[in-house]
């Protein structure tokens, strides 16, 4: 029987993959987990897009303070050593290359690399971008986390994105609900999968040829 | 003698004419100087081409320069947010134009503005629709769009303290926008929560200098 991750368990698996001391910015929604289960023995510094490195956790209750938001716009801290500066300078750090690691959500990721996360074919509301595009081209590491399917079944990861493109080749890992796949000339290649998964089952919920890893594991969240 | 300080916000606001580009400061809630913007729906300009992040929330600041029709265009990154209503609304009716720049990148035009520079090339969005119509090219084996300077005839940002010079420091996050859009607009108003003597500010903790800010006021929180 099939048993796929939880959102904090795909937290923790994306957490195992950064390394101590590295400078991170993790995206609206599913990424922001991860803040929330790195353990004590890594030092983290977490960007964010306005301003602030070494951002810390959300405020006690009464301790908020209007002005000290995320790039979600909710109430965070600062942590002793951090800093703040301006939006040009928040850009720079992502554009130029020097954040080690953005972890994104996404819409669609293609086989060989290609983001789309910041519009549907919904024409109904009008377009919105924010940072997405920044951050997909400038970190060093380009991490996804994303349900593997949408909610109503169909495949999330493909030969070739149908909505509009965020970058191209950009995303070095996805993780999912249900696996684990790194990005490269050779296309998707599952890692891990989570419990009771097989490959034909992965296979059929993916609307990209997929390859295994000779090693191919079973996740482990911790 | 230069004091830059202004008594009132109409005072700070009353030159603003029809049909200029107004860069304004804050992204979400952060660093909105709200009072000033609440000036200029006072004052009564129109036809104007707004650059900010959101598309404002709510009934108040930019919010209400589009409610009140005073708003033909706006250049923002981020147009959509719980309570952007007013913004949304006049996007579907067609009442409103809608220019779509990445974040990183509509600051980096303003500060291309405000460098004196021609424009740049960049990676961010040279392979999506917002790289339409524009020049790409290989760069150092890179995709890249050319993005031109965002210049404006005003900022309106909002700081911490100010002196009669118009030094500024400004207060956690919402400092964000306020010292890229001072460089880049013919004139720059800010308002502060208190002003200071001068030398109270510690040069070394200057964030913008003054020689980029043309009026401050002060606005008690």
């Amino acid at each position: 029987m099939v048993r796929p991750l939880s959102p904090t368990d795909v937290a923790r698996r994306v957490a195992r993959d950064i390394p101590d001391g590295s400078y991170v910015n993790l995206g609206i929604g599913l990424p922001t987990l991860v803040a929330d289960v790195v353990g004590p023995d890594k030092e983290i510094v977490y960007h964010s897009e306005n301003g602030i490195l070494g951002m810390g956790p959300a405020p006690a209750a009464g301790e908020e303070d209007s002005e000290l938001i995320n790039a979600g716009k909710q109430p965070v801290t600062l942590l002793p050593g951090g800093s703040f500066f301006h939006h040009t300078d928040a850009f720079v750090m992502m554009r130029g290359g020097h954040l080690d690691v953005s972890v994104l959500g996404a819409f669609q990721v293609s086989e060989t690399g290609d983001l789309a996360n910041w519009a549907t074919d919904e024409a109904a509301l009008p377009p919105a971008v924010g940072g997405a595009m920044d951050l997909a081209v400038g970190a060093r590491r380009v991490l996804v986390v994303t349900t593997h399917t949408t909610r109503d079944g169909r495949p999330k990861l493909l030969s070739r994105c149908t909505y509009p493109l965020t970058a191209a080749a950009v995303v070095d890992r996805v993780y999912t609900d249900l696996a684990v796949l790194d990005v490269g000339p050779e296309g998707f290649v599952v890692r891990e999968v989570a419990p009771g998964v097989t490959p034909d089952g992965l296979q059929a919920v993916t609307g990209a040829p997929l390859r295994f890893a000779p090693d191919l594991a079973v996740v482990h969240p911790d | 003698m230069i004091d830059k300080r202004v008594a009132t916000l109409a005072e700070a606001v009353a030159d603003v004419a029809d049909g200029a580009t107004v860069l304004v400061g804050g992204f979400g809630n952060s660093g909105v100087p709200v009072e000033l913007v609440h000036a200029l729906l006072e004052q009564g300009a129109r036809d104007l081409t707004v650059v900010t992040n959101n598309a404002g929330s709510g009934e108040t600041d930019i919010a209400a320069l589009i409610r009140e029709h005073r708003v033909r265009r706006i250049i923002c990154s981020y147009p959509r947010s719980a309570g952007s209503v007013w913004f949304e609304q006049f996007w579907r009716a067609g009442e409103i134009e809608l220019e779509l720049v990445p974040q990183g990148t509509l600051s980096e035009r303003m500060r291309a503005a405000g460098a004196g520079l021609g424009g740049f090339f960049t990676p961010t969005g040279a392979d999506s629709l917002l790289a339409e119509g524009k020049e790409v090219r290989v760069l150092d084996g890179r995709r890249q769009v050319f993005e031109r300077p965002l210049p404006a005839d005003v900022a309106l940002i909002k700081a911490d303290r100010a002196d009669r010079w118009g030094n500024l420091v400004y207060r956690t996050a919402a400092r964000n926008f306020g010292p890229t859009m001072a460089t880049a607009a013919a004139l720059t108003v800010v308002q502060v929560r208190q002003f200071v003597e001068l030398g109270e500010l510690d040069p070394e903790a200057v964030v913008t200098p003054g020689i980029f800010v043309d009026r401050v006021v002060e606005v008690a929180p």
